[in-house]
């Protein structure tokens, strides 16, 4: 999708979400906190813009195409650098009644994100998880 | 749980000779009911008075219940009044004394669903039977039939609500940018937010006219204006609403048009199929393409109206699921399509309405044709189930 011109120094995120409206959003909000932001629709797209570039930080839809989608492309993000803070957003739990959470133990143990967040999300929760990482702010 | 197959008897009768007697005679019979392929058989509880009956009734769960209207203290009069209303309470058979008129008038206001007059032959009680039989098998049906209507129902709306509710989340997300002054100083962003705005709440807006359509459709309610009608006209007007779209794509519309396309049809109907199948020619084409809209009124019954598109395409699995409410074909090539997932689902019913029917044939990234052949005389078909 776009890839905007770096300006020097931003720190940059990749954000990955099938839904159109929600990831504008995201984009707008990212670009007003100084980010160069990356997009993607999807799983694959996602693939080809981390060929491209590796961003300092992703914000990942669970289920985009593939039901789980989100899990294996924060996976992949951590094999290419395990430092890139990865943020998995997720419908999963209005739409099934699944819960995950990174506060399990068990779960803490396949799932290759550090936060988990549930859909609806406001940017302030991201950015609260962000602060919570030690991701540094514009 | 007993078998399908078996249905579970009471017999009631303080005279032990009846109680073995039907006893023995249902044993061995089977009954059959249409539709059913195996005879049904019959499982046998036997209840020697009154309380007894009441007892098993209460703790067991009987499809028919052969009840003595006669037994001590007039008990028989009293269950079934007891029964009456009862969620799956049996059906029940007055057995009794004698056949009087006045008897049977009574038991059948209670709810009583046949009698049978002692002393009866195995062969009257068979026909009782059978009857009965068929009553309860009929009755399940429905029953099961209902339950699958409801959740049918259920189903349907937990999609409406997530449907109606993504459009909302999205606007209210791009209402929240603005309030927090994201897009303060770029009235070009601002622009681009407020079109995608109006392009949701337009998705929203046809899907809920979609809906009601489709619940027209469904109820019966929708007051069908017949009268003469050209196809050609309705083609030419339905072409020209999306000459816009589609000279923006670069996509030609062409027509053709073959023998007598006079039909008495509702206009609006033809309009609400073609509408739906040219939107989908256009949406679901490539950039250049071609959407031919053809007529055949070649024969003298019947009329096609087949739409073809030079676009993605789809595979048979899609195909096969693409008559569902609600279906939406996701791959990475309809991405950026939107649409409300009724549109397919509508031109069925109404094909059908119209005594006909619609078909699909596609191939992945050559092209879709959707052909809707339909009565030449819409009116003689209204009694069709859409």
């Amino acid at each position: 999708m776009t890839t905007p011109p770096e300006p020097k120094g931003a720190p940059c995120v990749l954000l990955v979400d099938d839904d159109r409206d929600f990831l504008d959003q995201l984009a707008l909000r990212f670009e007003r906190e100084g980010y160069t932001v990356i997009t993607a629709g999807n799983e694959k797209e996602a693939g080809e813009r981390l060929a491209e570039r590796l961003p300092d930080l992703a914000v990942v839809d669970l289920m985009m195409d593939q039901m789980d989608g989100g899990f294996t492309l924060a996976y992949r993000i951590k094999q290419l650098d395990p430092a890139i803070p990865v943020l998995l957003v997720t419908g999963v739990t209005a739409e099934t009644g699944l819960e995950f959470s990174r506060d399990d133990r068990g779960q803490q143990a396949w799932i290759k994100a550090d936060a988990v967040l549930a859909k609806p999300v406001r940017f302030e929760q991201i950015q609260r998880e962000l602060e919570r990482l030690g991701v540094r702010h514009v | 749980m007993s078998e399908p197959n078996v249905l579970r008897v009471l017999v009631a009768d303080d005279e032990a000779g009846i109680r073995l007697g039907v006893r023995r005679a249902l044993d061995g019979m089977r009954v059959p009911v249409e539709g059913y392929g195996d005879d049904f058989t019959f499982a046998v509880d036997l209840a020697a008075d009154g309380e007894e009956a009441r007892r098993k009734l209460d703790e067991e769960r009987f499809d028919i219940l052969l009840l003595d209207h006669s037994m001590p203290g007039r008990l028989g009069m009293e269950i079934l009044e007891d029964l009456r209303g009862r969620e799956g309470a049996p059906l029940t058979v007055m057995i009794t004394a004698y056949a009087s008129l006045d008897m049977a008038v009574r038991a059948t206001k209670q709810g009583a669903f046949d009698f049978l007059a002692k002393p009866f032959t195995p062969d009257e009680l068979e026909d009782v039977l059978e009857k009965a039989s068929r009553h309860v098998v009929s009755d399940r049906e429905a029953r099961r039939l209902a339950k699958e209507r409801r959740q049918v129902r259920f189903e349907f709306l937990s999609v409406l609500a997530h449907e109606l509710k993504a459009p909302l989340g999205a606007v209210e997300g791009y209402l929240m940018l603005l309030e927090d002054g994201i897009l303060a100083q770029d009235p070009e962003k601002t622009a681009s937010v407020v079109g995608r705005c109006r392009e949701r709440i337009g998705g929203m807006r046809k899907l809920i006219f979609d809906l009601l359509d489709l619940t027209r459709i469904e109820s019966g309610t929708k007051q069908r204006q017949l009268g003469a009608v050209d196809v050609a006209v309705v083609v030419a007007r339905v072409i020209e609403t999306f000459t816009p779209e589609a000279e923006r794509r670069g996509i030609e519309l062409k027509t053709v048009l073959r023998g007598d396309t006079l039909m008495h049809a509702d206009a609006g109907e033809l309009e609400i199929i073609l509408n739906n199948l040219v939107s989908n020619a256009v949406k679901y084409n490539r950039d250049a393409g071609t959407v031919t809209v053809r007529v055949d009124g070649g024969e003298p019954d019947r009329l096609g109206i087949a739409v073809s598109d030079t676009g993605i395409g789809m595979s048979p699995e899609e195909t096969a699921r693409l008559f569902g409410e609600f279906v939406r074909i996701r791959n990475e090539k309809t991405g950026g399509i939107s649409g409300s997932g009724l549109g397919l689902s509508i031109v069925r019913r109404l094909a059908r309405l119209c005594g006909g029917d619609v078909t699909v044939a596609s191939a992945p990234d050559e092209g879709t044709t959707f052909t809707v052949t339909l009565d030449r005389d819409t009116a003689a078909s209204e009694g069709g189930t859409p």
